[in-house]
Parts: C-alpha cells; sequence; structure tokens
C-alpha cells in the first residue's frame, strides 16, 4: 500500500499494458451469480469468455464495461481504483466500446450511427468526416453510408455496429456473442474485421461467445467461466491443448459438463 | 330528410362563401386546441420520457394515475377546472372563467395525461435498450434521453396527435370553461350544440362538416405516422 498524489492506491500496475484488473470482485443479485478472483486485460490482445448460457460471461462483460456495478471488490483502470462517481463512469465508459448480442442501430443513416460516438464526444465536423469514411472504407461499409440502417441485413448491421464502437478509438472492445445469429460468411467477415481493428489499432478486444471454435479462431487469451467461476483462463493454445482442468477439457471438446 | 338535405346544401354555400361566423368560430377553435396542444406537448414529452426510462415497478402509481386521467369524461375535467377558476376557488382571481385561455387550460389538462401516458408506452418498448447502446457509445444523460426521444419520434408523434384529436372534438369541458359565447369563446363543437338546439341547422351541419373534415386530416397524418413507424 503506498499513497500517489494523495489518493490511495492499493495495486498499482508495474506493467503499463495492463487496462483493466478485477480483484475480488463479486456480482450478487438474490444469490451471486459472478466470482473473479483476479482478471488482468492487458493492451492488444483478445480474449474470449467462453462457457455455458447462465455461467456470467455477460454479467462478466458488463461489469467490465461498468454498466453492471459489481457488488464487492475493486476495479482498477490503468492501474487506479474506480470509484463509482457518475461522472468517472462515463469518462471510462468513453474509453471503451460495447456491442450487443442483439444489436441496436438508430434509425438513421449508417454515416449517422457510426458518428454518433464521435458527435457524443465532441469531435470536430471535419475529423468526424475523416474517420467515419476512413472506417467505412476499412470495413467494407461505405457504400452503404447513406442507407437506413434499419434496412441493413443482420451482418450489415452488426459490422456497422462494430464500426460505430471504433470509431473513437477506444481502449477496450467488448463484444456480447456479435456473430450469434449470424450465416458462416458474415461471422468470418466480422472475425476478420475484429482482428484487423484489434491489430491495426492495437485494441483489446474481449468477445463473450457460445462459440469455442470461435474462440479458438481469434483469441489470444481464453477464459472459461462455469457457474459464475472462472475455472480456467490462459493462453487459447494451453485452454485447447492441454487445460489445466477436466471441465475446461470437457467444454472445449464439445461435450456435457455437470 | 328534405330538411337535411336543405341543411346540407345550406351549409355547404356557408363554407363556400366563407361565412364570418363560420370562420370566426373555426379559427378560434384550431387556436384554443393547436395552443392547448404545443402546451401539452412541452409539459407530457419530458413526462412520459422520465416515466418511459424508469423501470415499470417503480412507476406503478404514476402509471395507473395518468392511464385514469387518459380515460376521463371531458366534462369531468371541465368541472374540476371550472371549480378551480370559479371566483370561490383557488385560482380565481386570474379572472380567467369564461375565457379562450380557461379553455386552453381545460383542454391542456385532458390532453396532457393522454400524450404522456402514450409517450411513455412508445419510449418503454425499446427505451432502456436504446439508453444502455447510447450510454456505452459516450453519450451524458442528457444525449441519451435525447437519443431515445428521437428513436420514438414514430409513437410520441402519434400521441400528439391523438392528444389533438381529442381536444378539438370535445365539447363538455370548453362548453363549461368557456360558456360557450359568440365571438369570444365559442368554438365548433358549442356552437353545434347551440346551433342545433336553436333550429339554424345549416350552421351546425356546416361545423359538422368542418370537424369531420379536420378530423379525417388528424386521423389520416396519424395513420401516415404509424405507418411510417412500422418501418422500424
Amino acid at each position: 500500500m503506498f499513497r500517489k498524489g494523495g489518493r490511495a492506491i492499493s495495486w498499482q500496475s508495474n506493467q503499463n499494458n495492463v487496462i483493466v484488473k478485477l480483484e475480488n470482485i463479486n456480482k450478487e443479485y438474490d444469490k451471486e451469480v459472478l466470482r473473479v478472483g483476479s482478471l488482468e486485460l492487458k493492451k492488444g490482445l483478445i480474449y474470449g469468455i467462453i462457457g455455458p448460457s447462465g455461467a456470467g460471461k455477460s454479467t462478466l462483460l458488463r461489469i467490465i464495461n461498468l454498466l453492471t456495478p459489481q457488488s464487492q471488490g475493486t476495479y482498477y483502470f490503468h492501474g487506479e481504483p474506480v470509484s463509482k462517481s457518475n461522472r468517472e463512469l462515463i469518462d471510462l465508459q468513453r474509453k471503451m466500446g460495447l456491442v450487443f448480442q442483439k444489436t441496436i442501430l438508430f434509425s438513421d443513416s449508417v454515416w449517422n450511427n457510426v458518428a454518433y460516438g464521435l458527435k457524443a464526444r465532441g469531435y470536430h465536423k471535419d475529423e468526424i468526416n475523416e474517420r467515419v469514411g476512413n472506417l467505412l472504407d476499412q470495413v467494407g461499409l461505405r457504400d452503404l453510408a447513406k442507407r437506413r440502417a434499419d434496412t441493413l441485413s443482420g451482418g450489415e448491421a452488426q459490422r456497422v455496429a462494430i464500426a460505430r464502437s471504433v470509431a473513437y478509438d477506444p481502449e477496450l472492445l467488448l463484444l456480447d456473442e456479435p456473430t450469434a445469429n449470424l450465416d458462416p460468411y458474415n461471422i468470418e467477415l466480422i472475425e476478420k474485421m475484429i482482428k484487423t481493428l484489434s491489430e491495426e489499432k492495437s485494441i483489446t478486444v474481449v468477445i463473450v461467445t457460445h462459440n469455442v471454435f470461435q474462440a479458438r479462431r481469434i483469441a489470444d487469451e481464453v477464459i472459461f467461466i462455469d457457474n459464475g467461476k472462472i475455472i480456467e483462463m490462459g493462453p487459447t493454445k494451453k485452454i485447447f491443448n492441454n487445460p489445466d482442468h477436466e471441465k475446461t477439457r470437457l467444454y472445449v471438446e464439445g461435450k456435457v459438463i455437470s | 330528410m328534405f330538411d337535411l338535405l336543405d341543411g346540407i346544401i345550406e351549409a355547404f354555400s356557408l363554407i363556400i362563401a366563407l361565412d364570418p361566423d363560420l370562420i370566426q368560430i373555426v379559427l378560434l377553435s384550431l387556436q384554443v386546441s393547436l395552443t392547448a396542444i404545443i402546451i401539452s406537448t412541452l409539459l407530457a414529452i419530458p413526462l412520459g420520457t422520465l416515466l418511459g426510462l424508469k423501470p415499470e415497478k417503480k412507476t406503478r402509481l404514476f402509471n395507473k394515475i395518468i392511464f385514469t386521467f387518459m380515460g376521463m369524461p371531458p366534462v369531468v375535467g371541465g368541472l374540476i377546472i371550472f371549480l378551480l377558476l370559479s371566483r370561490m376557488g383557488p385560482l380565481g382571481v386570474l379572472d380567467l372563467l369564461y375565457t379562450p385561455s380557461a379553455m386552453i387550460i381545460a383542454q391542456v389538462f385532458l390532453a396532457t395525461p393522454i400524450i404522456t401516458g402514450l409517450t411513455m408506452v412508445g419510449i418503454r418498448a425499446k427505451g432502456a435498450e436504446v439508453e444502455e447502446t447510447a450510454r456505452s457509445l459516450g453519450a451524458g444523460s442528457f444525449l441519451a434521453a435525447w437519443t431515445v426521444v428521437r428513436e420514438a419520434r414514430f409513437a410520441i408523434l402519434g400521441a400528439i396527435i391523438t392528444g389533438l384529436g381529442r381536444v378539438i372534438a370535445e365539447v363538455g369541458a370548453v362548453m363549461l370553461v368557456g360558456g360557450n359565447i359568440a365571438g369570444k369563446t365559442r368554438v365548433m363543437t358549442t356552437a353545434i350544440v347551440l346551433e342545433t338546439r336553436k333550429g339554424n341547422f345549416e350552421l351546425a351541419i356546416g361545423l359538422g362538416i368542418i370537424l369531420l373534415l379536420l378530423s379525417f386530416i388528424i386521423n389520416s397524418v396519424l395513420y401516415n405516422v404509424q405507418k411510417g413507424g412500422q418501418s422500424n
């Protein structure tokens, strides 16, 4: 424990590349739904959160996004413990992008949807035009710029949602089952898009998926959750080829776990 | 039957000739009802949005009160405003009874719960998801709320038009608080009642035709608005 600038800091990252650290976090509604001993998210990596339905994957994602407050424990952002003040939460949320399983695009043009986060941050019009234009080129949506977003197909809508969430260069991109209802072609497109964005913009990506093969294809690190607890986490190869826990092995092999 | 036909022909000639009495009554009706709707809209949209964004279990009592007032008979609304504005009432000093202002207040009283309730329902339909999405993209409280209102614009416009349709066609409240004074507080609905009683069917029918026409326009706009909303 030491003090910096008059503020008590119980944990300070000695690795500048740790963006988020969760320590002894739990979430309770009527009963405990999630418990995380320790979890670090490092810059530029893609994390895949896998686990059965109801395991607590989305709850963990919402806690990382600060949309759902934890019941106990400490959330660190770049080594600083996060308070629960509304202002600080909004400031930190502005450094993250979140794409929900059920995409909500605003009933406006594709262009205005992608520009939304930039406008919310008060970017200058020229900067907005440049960023949105470049991003739409990058993700192959330029031709759809003027289309009303509510007329897009599922795959196009999800690509717009991801483009919208990275337009303002977030440090962290959180994706909740982004390809759940899509065909293989669109799944491949979106996975490529996620990998390219992560590499080119050095964005840390956390993707919740029920599809273990997807995690294997795109994640650098995998977090396996069951019954609200992190059973195992580590490099993707290790989790899939040589897991420490029997439950993990059964799950990644597609077998029933009890 | 002959009287009715005669009356209709006379009514059309009054409309075509732009009869000054008829025009004055129509203009006052529009002035009162449109002013009331503008005021109601300014009150109801923020209130409906606020209630629509709160979890339903936290607003149950409000919901019940609003839904009750939405279905309130206009004459009861008129009676409440009459008692408030009458010389012995708490707002009697304002001396507003039997003026267009009193009629506007009565119509605001009738329209506000309708617009609030329908806005609340429209916002609740997808407001929470839209608000969460807006916040996740960095919107503050005001921008998030504005985005929700924008997304529910078809429902809100429908609510406003429904409110207008209700107040422009009602007779009980404006009759009570306006007094149906010729040239001062006489509107289409109260004039129809009076002229029918007097046997002046041509003016009553003429006003009835205009009221029906207005109702047709209002409902056509509402229909188109709702059709526009369905594409979302």
